[in-house]
């Protein structure tokens, strides 16, 4: 399955990073001038290190996901159907990472579906899009 | 007692898809059906938690009438169990008994019902006057049925009137169109009559999710224990489960005025088909909770895992759990319906709850039951639960401890339409008369109602549904058993009266009160009759020991029953409140009101509404109904004092084996508690000074529980109660006061 993953050596968060991945995310897919929107959020050390939230399709959120609106695609991306959300939250809640995000203006939540739009604009190369094997279905 | 470690190797494989189907036979059903009123109208969503307009339908007259939501219905009534009352008040006369046209069912499911956010969000609140007691029955019911409703353009559902046909009333909330059809040929038991529905009224397969059945089954045609099921679509196991308003009777008045079936077909559900106002803080709220559940739930409950049977274990260690007819409080058996067996037995890998975002999830499942009896033996079915209620009361209580018979009772219970723990308390009332001499063989037409005698059992519910034989005498409950076993000098009616676990005609639920004199107020000094809906203290007083002192006690049987009531006027599940609570909660004050969660309500009702209260404004808002439904009581010849007695077996030991199986306790009780020397008395005069003692502090507990909810001795509000909770609006209820003043 298609993962994001963020070498955080070479992360410049907390430097003079512009958090170009969260903004070009924002504005390339939820078409928003917002960085707080993005799917992925990185979190500035004041050491200068950089933590990523990011989803790493677990696949936590399908299991409790009560209408099935939350499916794997052919690439293991878990992806959203809008038309089945009913907007309760659970994907929310029941994400340790805490990579299923919100935006208060809409009912549906959001999250990373592996795409590499950010990856694309990280000045350091940070952002990569790895293939790794899905994991078993936890029951939860 | 060591914490349950769940372990995903043991569950059970049960392809939990695969069921016997029952469509075959649809579009013959379907082609009987005759259209005998249809009228359009406009479908609405709720503004802030209100369509304000309610539908009323005479299944008689065949009438079909909108009427509005007044602000003095919301400001009194809230909504749900409050609307119900409301209605059931101005339909009904003092002398209106369950079976007369007069008398409604009315469905209704509050103002939160329906938001996806927060866990037990999806309630509809069930009211009528019950033939049990012949006072108002409310019950609070999972399921698709009332948030549908509400999301269709109605905030409640009155149905008056007999018909002379069986009849479905149809609501299609996306096209506007409200039907009543004569249904002659349809299934009558509700696993197959909802599933045949469902299929029939969807318009393709993704409609399924739209549409909630309310249904009943043959036995609530031939008992006074009619429940209704109300459904929803299992995407998962692609299958129609149920939740059931099971108290009282509710199915059987269903059954009297003809109504096979309700049937709704709402709009599609999203996040925000409340209106709400304030939906951020619904959505923080509601996230908080699901994290909550994720970290605390595993240690605490494990509700997800389990459902409610996660507690079988632990009343039977506090001797709390009852057996063979509230006798006892633990058995060595008990392990083999314990949790740790549920826990493998119900499918796991699948999503349980009973409206969508209840992240509790209790409404566990267990898949792939073959039955071994009965009209639908060999059917492969999928069954609901068990719920603690029913590993007790059909378990434990009738010395039922083989799982697969349990299940089957659940089963038969749900699809015959009839309430597992009233049938689960009236039949550990039979075993045990059984078991005194008081019924034998020929008297129950040759049933052996053994203490554990499961086929007997079973042939018993049959014939309920046939209404047949022994099986519709059991079918009465447990007061009117109790008239008619005195009635016939089969028993000393002492005895009779004493093991008869019932209060104002309805069945205890499944818990121990002896040792809880906080429980034993909970029972018996209900509006409604002995359930564990408006104050289950037991836990806090007997696990918890969060009620040490009398004062205690009686304090916590005023703001209980306020505060659960609250649930029932807005659409809310109990469970989420108190079976799992924030990891800090012990560290608070007040800690068994779990006051981080009762902000949350405050929270959900202010925000979905716009009406801006605190917790204190919560208890005002339930005193209104809670007392109006006291009154009805009065009203309607019930809701003295002397209605609120209970049975001697829910207070103390009746019996010499009773008594010896707990001697040590009884024992101790006489020294420490009435400061005296048990030393050469008999077992007989020991159990005399415990009567004496255990009858009057339960005595001194109604006394000042009456007198907190600013009640008379005799049990009936103040009219200075009344002012002060505004009810003297209303001229009837003063008048019904003043006559027991």
């Amino acid at each position: 399955m298609k993962q994001l993953v963020i070498d955080s050596q070479k992360c410049d968060a907390g430097r003079n990073c512009n958090h170009e991945c969260e903004l070009e995310c924002a504005i390339k897919v939820f078409k928003v001038d917002d960085p707080a929107q993005a799917a992925l959020q990185i979190k500035a050390y004041e050491d200068g290190g950089g933590k990523a939230v990011l989803c790493d399709q677990c696949g936590d959120c399908v299991v409790v996901c009560p209408t099935e609106a939350l499916k794997r695609n052919k690439l293991g991306v878990v992806m959203i159907d809008k038309q089945l959300c009913v907007g309760c939250y659970m994907c929310i809640g029941f994400c340790e990472k805490e990579a299923f995000m919100r935006n208060p203006d809409w009912i549906v939540p959001h999250k990373c579906t592996s795409c590499g739009i950010c990856v694309k604009v990280c000045p350091h190369g940070a952002l990569s899009i790895v293939d790794v094997p899905e994991p078993a279905v936890r029951i939860i | 007692m060591s914490q349950l470690v769940f372990d995903p190797s043991k569950v059970m494989d049960f392809d939990y898809t695969r069921r016997t189907e029952y469509l075959e036979g649809l579009e013959a059903i379907q082609a009987a059906h005759k259209v005998l009123k249809e009228i359009t109208y406009t479908p609405s969503l709720p503004d802030k938690g209100y369509t304000n307009r309610t539908l009323y339908v005479n299944v008689g007259s065949l009438e079909v009438k909108e009427k509005p939501v007044t602000q003095q219905m919301k400001d009194v009534f809230i909504g749900g169990r409050g609307f119900g009352l409301f209605h059931l008040w101005n339909a009904v006369k003092p002398t209106t008994r369950w079976n007369d046209p007069e008398n409604e069912i009315i469905i209704s499911p509050g103002p939160v019902a329906g938001m996806t956010q927060y866990a037990g969000t999806g309630k509809s609140l069930v009211v009528s006057l019950s033939p049990q007691t012949d006072i108002p029955i409310d019950s609070n019911v999972g399921g698709f049925y009332g948030p549908l409703l509400k999301f269709s353009g109605f905030d409640a559902l009155e149905l008056q009137g007999k018909s002379d046909k069986d009849i479905i009333l149809f609501i299609d909330g996306v096209k506007g169109i409200i039907r009543i059809e004569e249904a002659p040929t349809d299934p009558v038991d509700s696993h197959v009559l909802a599933e045949v529905l469902t299929h029939m009224y969807a318009e393709n397969e993704k409609d399924l999710p739209n549409i909630s059945v309310v249904s009943t089954g043959a036995a609530a045609e031939h008992s006074l224990i009619g429940m209704l099921n109300f459904s929803f679509y299992d995407r998962r196991r692609k299958c129609v489960r149920f939740k059931q308003a099971g108290r009282g009777g509710i199915g059987t008045v269903f059954r009297d005025k003809r109504i096979r079936a309700l049937v709704v077909r709402g709009p599609k559900v999203a996040g925000d088909l409340n209106h709400p106002a304030d939906p951020e803080t619904i959505a923080k709220t509601g996230i908080k909770y699901h994290k909550e559940i994720r970290e605390n739930d595993g240690s605490q409950c494990m509700m997800r895992r389990n459902g409610t049977a996660h507690i079988v274990e632990i009343m039977d260690a506090y001797d709390l759990l009852p057996v063979h007819n509230f006798q006892y409080g633990s058995h060595p058996d008990v392990h083999k319906i314990d949790s740790s067996y549920w826990q493998q037995r119900c499918t796991q890998h699948t999503v349980d709850g009973c409206w969508y975002g209840c992240s509790m999830a209790c409404a566990k499942g267990a898949d792939g039951l073959v039955l071994k009896t009965g009209p639908y033996k060999g059917d492969m079915v999928t069954v609901d639960g068990p719920e603690y209620e029913n590993a007790a009361g059909l378990g434990s209580n009738c010395g039922v401890f083989d799982p697969d018979y349990l299940l089957e009772l659940n089963f038969y219970c749900d699809t015959y339409g009839i309430c597992t723990i009233t049938y689960g308390t009236l039949t550990a009332f039979v075993m045990e008369c059984y078991q005194r001499g008081i019924l034998n063989k020929s008297r129950t037409g040759g049933l052996e109602m053994t203490w554990g005698n499961a086929e007997a059992d079973l042939e018993m519910m049959h014939q309920m549904a046939r209404g047949e034989g022994f099986g519709k005498i059991a079918g009465l409950g447990v007061k009117k058993m109790k008239e008619h076993f005195i009635k016939n000098g089969w028993g000393d009616p002492q005895l009779i009266n004493d093991i008869g676990m019932e209060n104002k005609g309805l069945e205890y639920s499944q818990y121990m009160s002896k040792e809880s004199l906080a429980q034993q107020g909970g029972y018996a000094l209900t509006n409604k009759g002995p359930q564990h809906d408006e104050a289950w203290l037991i836990f806090m007083d007997m696990v918890n020991k969060q009620l040490p002192t009398f004062e205690d006690k009686a304090e916590a049987l005023y703001y209980f029953p306020l505060f659960r009531t609250w649930f029932g006027l807005n659409g809310f599940c109990k469970l989420p409140w108190n079976d799992v609570v924030p990891a800090n909660n012990s560290e608070q004050p007040e800690a068994h009101k779990v006051p981080e969660h009762v902000q949350n309500y405050v929270d959900l009702f202010s925000a979905t509404t716009g009406i801006k209260i605190s917790k204190e404004d919560l208890i005002v808002q339930s005193a209104k109904v809670y007392n109006f439904q006291r009154v009805f009581n009065i009203r309607m010849g019930k809701g003295l004092r002397l209605h609120d007695a209970a049975p001697y077996r829910s207070l103390g030991p009746v019996t010499k084996e009773e008594y010896e199986s707990r001697a040590e306790r009884y024992d101790q009780q006489i020294i420490t508690e009435m400061g005296l020397d048990p030393a050469g008395k008999s077992t007989e005069e020991k159990m005399a000074l415990h009567r004496e003692w255990r009858t009057g502090r339960f005595s001194q507990l109604m006394d000042s529980v009456y007198t907190r909810r600013g009640w008379t001795l005799d049990g009936v509000p103040t009219l200075a109660r009344l002012k002060e909770l505004g009810l003297d609006a209303f001229p009837e209820v003063v008048e019904v006061v003043k006559q027991h003043l």
